[in-house]
């Protein structure tokens, strides 16, 4: 579950108008949100706050009956899969998929075992000896999702994960999401632009328009 | 056919002032490579005061680099990750070393040495007219070409990554050691190398801190200096055309890791 509270937002400067004016939503536990609004109507930042990577004016953040305002971003059992995948630039995709489970500690015979899962899942073992510069776009979010899920986040955060690859792609990749959604049973915010995906994708729809949610609806 | 594709006058113009530009200089360089002998050049070379001043240059030169890379990295990654209140004061601060005239750097150091502090770590290692000095008047100022390189090898590099690997459960420490650091490699050596290339020019603070005593403090723009001064214009051609080859494979070494940042 992804509940916000009255959450407002401004970028840091004086004088700077509020992007975020007291946003409260919730997205129920297991189920796919798709969240659409104009270019600069604040969706990545409200997907940054949810991640714990900016801090609101004001408001709460609940994850899982959790209040994670004040948590940092490892602690708030999140997945994060931004637009460009952000791959880590100089690992391979082996390395890419385990960084979470590494930095958690775990041994390093359950994290070959878990990241062959993950890989397999999203279609990229082939791929573990890759460096990012040898991916194509579909591959680069493949292994982006399949670096958020091997943590087994209870939320999964998606800004715009289809906008830089072809629509064949897409297709795949909305296929992939919508399969590992229900495998999982994971709880999905999904940034886009987009009407076909939010059509093919979310079973609740958030408009953000004027530094609110405005529009809260089940399916369509 | 595909007709002729005509060059425009703007085009033409500009290429004329980058060749005027450019045959203004490599008509300097090929004057001062003709003004003596290859076999004079070696002769001065071998000369034990100038392999002293030119072992000496390289190695101040190397820890004058290490020194400054290891400063502009972090400081680099602040300024280009973080917004803090006088983050423009500090960032203009941080150029001083650039635009101060060396010799008024010198004289700073010289003076600092001599107050409470100063004498203080003076006391603990020994600097003015001393090999340390010489190392510590290159450093102060081609650190702030290191970080200025460094801060514009960050603001290339997206933080999108960094923040996934937070969201992963790493610190922020971990982020920037496994992340960033390996994709700022080639920056890190294209900054360490500006700092070198700096260092060896280096002249002014050199002179007025460390001093210019043959087989002590003397490094190669000294050695030119020196020779210049006493009318041996032969050595110190044969020297600026040392510190010409060495520039040129330090350009070659950076715009070769620069295209790769």
């Amino acid at each position: 579950m992804i509940r916000l509270e009255n959450i407002a937002w401004a970028p840091p400067g004086k004088g700077r108008a509020t992007i975020l004016d007291g946003v409260s939503f919730e997205v129920p536990s297991a189920s796919y949100a798709v969240l659409m609004g104009r270019t600069g109507s604040g969706k990545t930042s409200l997907l940054e706050i949810l991640c714990g990577l900016r801090a609101p004016i004001s408001g709460t953040v609940w994850i899982d009956e959790r209040e994670v305002t004040s948590l940092s971003p490892g602690e708030r059992g999140i997945g994060y899969v931004p637009q460009d995948g952000a791959l880590f630039p100089t690992l391979t995709v082996r390395q890419q998929i385990g960084f979470g489970l590494r930095m958690r500690g775990v041994p390093a015979p359950e994290i070959e075992a878990r990241v062959l899962e993950a890989a397999n899942r999203v279609g990229v073992s082939a791929l573990l000896d890759r460096t990012p510069p040898g991916l194509s776009g579909g591959e680069r979010q493949r292994v982006a999702l399949a670096r958020a899920l091997v943590v087994k986040p209870s939320v999964l955060l998606l800004d715009e994960p289809l906008a830089s690859v072809d629509e064949e792609t897409q297709d795949d990749l909305m296929d992939l999401l919508q399969k590992t959604q229900r495998e999982h049973r994971i709880t999905v915010l999904h940034v886009t632009h987009s009407r076909r995906e939010a059509v093919g994708l979310g079973e609740w729809h958030l408009q953000l328009e004027g530094g609110r949610v405005l529009v809260k609806n089940i399916g369509i | 056919m595909i007709p002729a594709h005509r060059v425009s006058p703007f085009w033409i113009i500009l290429g004329l002032v980058a060749t005027g530009y450019l045959g203004f200089w490599f008509a300097m360089l090929a004057a001062t490579a003709a003004y003596t002998s290859p076999g004079e050049v070696m002769e001065v070379l071998l000369s034990r005061e100038i392999r002293y001043a030119t072992l000496l240059s390289l190695f101040t030169c190397t820890v004058s680099a290490l020194l400054s890379a290891a400063v502009a990295v972090p400081v680099g990654y602040l300024m280009s990750r973080r917004r803090f209140p006088g983050h423009a004061f500090v960032d203009a601060a941080l150029d001083i070393p650039i635009v101060l005239p060396p010799m008024v750097v010198g004289i700073c150091l010289l003076i600092f040495f001599q107050t409470r502090a100063g004498g203080l770590l003076e006391q603990a290692i020994p600097l003015t007219y001393t090999v340390g000095g010489v190392i510590v008047a290159q450093f102060v100022i081609a650190a702030a070409f290191a970080i200025r390189t460094m801060r514009n090898v960050f603001d290339h590099l997206s933080p999108r990554p960094e923040q996934v690997a937070l969201t992963l459960g790493a610190t922020p420490a971990q982020a920037f050691r496994h992340v960033t650091l390996p994709a700022a490699r080639g920056g890190i050596f294209a900054a360490a190398s500006v700092a070198w290339a700096r260092s060896l020019g280096e002249f002014g603070p050199i002179l007025v801190f460390a001093g210019a005593t043959r087989m002590k403090t003397e490094v190669l723009p000294t050695s030119v200096w020196l020779a210049w001064s006493v009318g041996e214009l032969e050595q110190g051609v044969a020297v600026s055309l040392l510190m010409i080859a060495i520039s040129m494979i330090v350009l070659v070494a950076v715009k070769m890791t620069g295209e790769r940042v």
